[in-house]
């Protein structure tokens, strides 16, 4: 619909002279304890132009990005702004630069309201004082040049998470930005939210900004850039115009190597019922309802994809289901057993394994040992424990298989799981929720923030989870996961069910529309769950 | 007839005693919607109060001790702020550190200064105008001490420059969020820093409220766990200068109200009466807090390092 | 802010985790640095600060009078301290170990003076009795917390004020003792209510061994035990806790239980051991409660270690109070000590923690 104007665009921004190079990275290199996160980049920006950053999960774009934003200071290497030579100390040095970021997770205090966050850290030569009504109308003159209407008077928690990016990008064009770096800003939004940030983002290059916009979504970045670099392992593998490539060569470059975009996958041998959740109502942490009524079925040697856009209910849903929530209605019942609000303990003991969204703040003990962290739910249990003592060399032996077992790389089982990385921490919170064969794995976010070769090892083991006969609920804001690894798919608006589809039908516009809250062929799929039932 | 006068004598007292529990609150608030837990409230108090007696003994002027005993607490918070800002070392030890120090410390030095009168305590003053509203009038505005009055125009000046002014965001962002504060280039630090110091000051001048008019005397210990009821009004103030008010005024007359049963029960008991009071006060509040989640800063007790979130 | 105070060639890394030979030093120096600051406190008060620190360690160590005094302030500071590395390993601030050891007295008090029972019984009973009433002191903050969230440090805090008052209440009301011609302290307990001690020191021994067959128990309990995994995780962790089952309420529950009990112990001890009378509490405790949150932060949360860093501020008190009566010198300054020596510890675990070397161009 806009290729269009974006060739036209892009023909532009070819002709442009060197001088319209808003940015040059010099041999940026950025060590971390044990990783070289950017290692020798060199790249250019030009002036007007929409530039992608792709690369894999660790690939270094983001740490070259916050380099840029003065977060972090490079090792080697230097930054040009419109060639000249200039050392960014801090966030404060780069607004200086008009260089505005918006972060994957957003910087912005909850408890102030939209437009204390904007003006947050701004000296306008009021010296203490607040001109809240100047402020404000600044704020909605920018809204409404750029379509990012957001009420100013409203706390943080209170917006969605849509709005919140919204409040972002104002905070950044309020300072002035003429550069503006979105990281990862599509992860939290529904297709039709991403389309309106795509325009947003369209209308600010229009008025002459830059923005370099970092993703490892190849879709987006043929939608949206003028020029793309692709970043691996710290290095800059290429840069090229969005016009003369396309997404498999785009793709090999990212990963060094052809890609599978699908995952080999047998046909799905649905057992009997596993869980049935009827009606299921919960609050949030912050007391408001977050479940209004949910009603599905899973069953045996299935996943159900839950699909939706994140704060609609997923995460309450998960802790409802093992234990960690209480369901003020409704009715949990595993195996034909009503399990509505057991503990974590009881519905862990009957069979239910839980990877949580926050493996380190919650899956793990990060100060313990790996060996600890295996027995983090056996520990009661014999062979691991005999009476009130804890069977530390059995402890041992089972630690040690299971590093061998899921390939979780350290020095010892006795290192502690602060020093491992995201994949081995996640292969750690594997290994221990799915000893003991359980019966339904509820799985949230599995392969978030992991690199490819994980993300696939996780995604293969989930699979022979299944294929094992267990049933698994798959809670992904990825909605690729999702559609690649479900049986069926569930979409989760505002704490109820929109819909449940059939995996292997479905289409990504229809389960987009279901996540803005629409809905569509319900009856259907609630027929054919029906009928199975039946 | 009679009701009124004990009103009047209630509310006279509890703006008496209240005074330095409020003073203390409105510093502990600052302290903590930035970030920062300081326990040692009672320890920058009992300096205060010290050096207050000292400088008044000597020189005969009262308000160049409150303003030394300022000086000197903000001075004395400086080793908090140094040890859990700078050292990022733990808030909770460290404040109660800064409070066996002050103890200690002021105990070693006013020894010799025990048992000593004091000639010119702070006096007396009476609001004109307010001071004609019936019962208010001779409750409220009658015959205190001038910081009583003080504290009191402190709340909303305190309550605007928080909620209000551009000072009162940069502090309540980095007491929540300070990675992000940072990251629009707030000095983390030096907020903090800032707002220690404050708490600091106005412990000091609490303390010099009780050793130079309260109780005109100088004792050691003689704050007697006034800092640690300031703790727990900042919880029930829910960080908010205004509560801060209520809270210190309303726990002071619930103190005095004791005391007045003196014929009934015995006076250990009554002496405990303010810190059973402390724990049904919290408890109280308790249920709205954890409802509403409203309340403790979220880095409150955390220390703060770039990059390390 | 660290930032600002580094120069240029300074590099601070973070030390992943600290080895044990790095702990131990980097105490060792924060203690000897402490030392040092509060030297300038006696040079203040005209005394030579060698001479002084000599009289110190002469005072509590040269002879048995000395040694035995250091042992007297060992048991306590022992047993509260083994109770607050509990505590503090499941990341509950337990201020409270002053009262908690107070209500522990009040409660031997009563089964020794009150309670009836035959001799050989009564020792047992006031030892129960005591760890019972201070379980009970700790258990009710560790309630207020788990379900309402109310913060510990003040509620462990408030509940020290208020046993030491009710210990106040009882000499002066109810409990004051006939025999002591209007004195506030109650009668001296009958013989078979009191602790054996060595030759005619105060150094009740059964107690000191109790303490330092407890130290080893718990040292096991914590490390090799399903309670005390379950307490690490607690305190390393409480959504890891929440999340693998663990409840929350039983697991602080008990560590209050332990720990309040264990100070209770200690005020057996302090009554049975020492004192024979309930008397002025500041005459029970002497701030042990308050100075075994430093035995207990400087043992870096291990029991064992505990009982070692007892010792060392039992030689510290006894010191103190050599410096109180030969120097003439204020006894407030061992508080300034405890002070200085916490902050010392605290800022040091800096250096533990972070890797500080010099930057090569």
């Amino acid at each position: 619909m806009m290729s269009g104007s974006m060739t036209d665009g892009t023909e532009m921004k070819t002709a442009a002279s060197p001088s319209d190079c808003a940015i040059e990275l010099r041999g940026i290199v950025k060590r971390f304890p044990g990783v070289v996160a950017n290692d020798g980049i060199n790249l250019k920006i030009n002036r007007g132009e929409i530039h992608c950053l792709l690369g894999e999960n660790g690939a270094g774009k983001t740490t070259l990005m916050r380099i840029l934003y003065g977060l972090y200071q490079p090792d080697a290497g230097e930054i040009l702004l419109t060639g000249v030579p200039t050392k960014i100390r801090s966030p404060k040095d780069a607004l200086v630069h008009r260089i505005g970021m918006v972060h994957q997770h957003f910087r912005l205090v909850p408890t102030l309201t939209a437009a204390e966050n904007i003006i947050l850290g701004l000296d306008e030569g009021t010296g203490p004082f607040l001109n809240i009504r100047k402020v404000r109308a600044k704020i909605n003159k920018i809204a409404n040049a750029y379509g990012l209407a957001v009420d100013p008077q409203a706390k943080i928690w209170q917006l969605s998470v849509g709005q919140q990016q919204r409040v972002e990008i104002i905070k950044a064009l309020y300072r002035d930005a003429d550069i503006l770096i979105m990281d990862e800003p599509t992860s939290v939004l529904t297709p039709q939210e991403v389309d309106q940030l795509f325009s947003t983002l369209r209308t600010l290059v229009d008025d002459g900004l830059t923005i370099i916009f970092i993703t490892h979504k190849l879709d987006e970045v043929m939608e949206v850039s003028d020029r793309v670099t692709v970043l691996r392992k710290g290095k800059v593998v290429g840069t090229q115009l969005t016009s003369e490539t396309d997404k498999p060569s785009l793709a090999k470059l990212m990963v060094g190597r052809e890609v599978v975009f699908r995952v080999e996958k047998t046909p799905v041998h649905r057992g009997d019922k596993l869980l049935e959740v009827t009606e299921l109502h919960a609050l949030n942490d912050r007391g408001l309802p977050a479940l209004r009524g949910m009603s599905f079925d899973l069953y045996e040697g299935e996943i159900l994809g839950v699909a939706g856009v994140s704060g609609n209910g997923q995460k309450e849903l998960a802790e409802v289901l093992t234990g960690l929530r209480h369901a003020t209605r409704g009715r949990v019942m595993l195996a034909g057993k009503n399990v509505t609000n057991h503990s974590a303990r009881k519905i862990a003991a009957a069979g239910v394994a839980h990877v949580p969204t926050e493996r380190i703040t919650m899956g793990t003990v990060p100060n313990m040992s790996i060996r600890e962290n295996l027995v983090l739910k056996s520990y009661r249990y014999p062979p691991v424990s005999h009476g009130m003592f804890i069977d530390y060399r059995y402890a041992k032996q089972m630690a040690q298989q299971a590093m061998k077992e899921y390939q979780i790389i350290a020095p010892s089982d006795e290192t502690a799981v602060k020093l491992l990385s995201g994949g081995n921490i996640q292969r750690l919170v594997l290994a221990r929720e799915l000893s003991g064969d359980p019966r339904l794995i509820v799985a949230a976010h599995p392969t978030y923030g992991l690199d490819v070769g994980a993300t696939e090892q996780i995604r293969q083991i989930l699979l022979q989870q299944r294929d094992r006969g267990a049933g698994i609920l798959l809670i992904s804001e990825d909605l690729e996961e999702v559609m690649t690894l479900s049986d069926r798919i569930m979409v989760m608006f505002q704490g109820g069910v929109m819909g449940i589809v059939d995996g292997a039908a479905a289409k990504i516009e229809e389960i987009g529309l279901m996540m803005a809250g629409e809905k569509q062929g319900v009856s259907a799929s609630a027929q054919s769950t029906n009928a199975k039932v039946a | 007839m009679g009701w009124e006068s004990w009103l009047i004598s209630t509310f006279a007292r509890a703006l008496a005693y209240g005074t330095p529990l409020l003073l203390g609150t409105l510093g502990e608030i600052y302290a903590e919607r930035s970030g920062v837990l300081n326990l040692g409230i009672e320890g920058m108090m009992i300096m205060g109060a010290y050096a207050a007696f000292v400088v008044t003994s000597k020189t005969g002027q009262p308000w160049l001790g409150v303003i030394v005993a300022a000086a000197v607490g903000g001075v004395f918070s400086l080793i908090h702020a140094f040890a859990s800002i700078t050292l990022k070392a733990n808030q909770v030890v460290s404040g109660l550190a800064l409070t066996m120090l002050g103890l200690g410390l002021a105990g070693v030095l006013g020894r010799s200064w025990v048992g000593l009168p004091l000639f010119t305590p702070l006096t007396r003053a009476t609001v004109p105008g307010l001071s004609a509203i019936p019962i208010i009038g001779p409750g409220f505005f009658t015959r205190q001490c001038l910081l009583a009055y003080i504290a009191m125009l402190l709340v909303p000046i305190m309550w605007y420059i928080l909620f209000h002014t551009r000072i009162g965001v940069t502090i309540r962002a980095v007491g929540e969020d300070p990675a992000t504060a940072d990251s629009l280039g707030v000095n983390v630090a030096r907020v903090r820093y800032l707002c220690v110091v404050v708490g600091g000051i106005f412990a000091g001048i609490a303390g010099a409220y009780l050793s130079i008019y309260y109780r005109p005397a100088w004792t050691a210990g003689m704050t007697g766990g006034i800092g640690w009821i300031v703790i727990a009004l900042t919880i029930f103030a829910f960080w908010n200068p205004v509560y801060g008010l209520v809270g210190s005024y309303f726990f002071a007359a619930l103190y005095f109200l004791a005391y007045r049963m003196q014929m009934w029960v015995a006076p250990s008991i009554l002496k405990a009466m303010p810190y059973v009071f402390a724990i049904l006060i919290l408890i109280f509040v308790s249920r709205g807090t954890l409802q509403k989640r409203m309340g403790a800063p979220a880095a409150l007790t955390l220390p703060y390092t770039r990059g390390e979130e | 802010m660290l930032k600002v105070l580094t120069p240029k060639w300074l590099k601070i890394e973070r030390r992943p985790v600290p080895s044990g030979g790095v702990i131990f030093l980097v105490s060792i120096i924060a203690i000897v640095a402490a030392l040092l600051v509060a030297a300038i406190f006696f040079a203040a008060y005209g005394v030579s600060p060698i001479s002084a620190y000599r009289s110190i360690i002469g005072g509590a160590l040269g002879n048995w009078s000395g040694i035995s005094e250091t042992l007297r302030r060992m048991i306590p500071l022992l047993l509260c301290g083994i109770g607050l590395t509990i505590a503090f390993r499941a990341l509950f601030w337990n201020i409270g170990a002053d009262g908690q050891l107070l209500l522990g007295a009040v409660a031997a008090t009563g089964v020794a003076l009150f309670s009836g029972l035959p001799g050989p019984l009564l020792l047992p009973a006031m030892f129960f009795a005591g760890f019972s009433a201070g379980a009970l002191w700790g258990v009710i903050p560790a309630v207020l917390k788990v379900k309402l969230g109310i913060n510990d440090v003040i509620t462990t805090l408030m509940m020290n004020y208020i046993a030491l008052y009710v210990v106040l209440w009882l000499i002066h009301g109810p409990w004051r003792g006939p025999s002591m011609r209007g004195y506030a302290y109650t009668d001296m307990f009958p013989p078979a209510a009191r602790i054996p001690v060595i030759g005619q020191s105060h150094v009740h021994w059964p107690t000191l061994v109790l303490g330092i067959v407890l130290a080893v128990i718990m040292y096991i309990f914590l490390n090799r035990t399903r309670g005390g995994f379950e307490i690490r995780v607690v305190g390393e962790n409480p959504h890891a806790a929440r999340f693998s089952g663990i409840s929350e309420l039983k697991t602080i529950a008990i560590v209050m239980v332990l720990s309040g009990g264990l100070a209770g112990l200690a005020g057996v001890g302090e009554v049975a051991g020492v004192h024979y009378q309930l008397l002025d509490p500041t005459q029970i405790s002497m701030g042990y409660g308050y100075t075994a949150i430093i035995v207990a932060w400087l043992a870096r949360k291990n029991p064992l270690a505990v009982i070692i860093t007892s010792f060392f501020f039992g030689v510290l008190m006894a010191g103190g109070d050599v410096i109180k009566v030969n120097l003439g010198l204020p006894f407030q300054l061992i508080h300034v000590f405890n002070g200085l020596i916490m902050f010392f510890l605290i800022g040091s675990e800096l250096f533990m923690n972070y890797k500080i070397s010099i930057r090569r161009q």
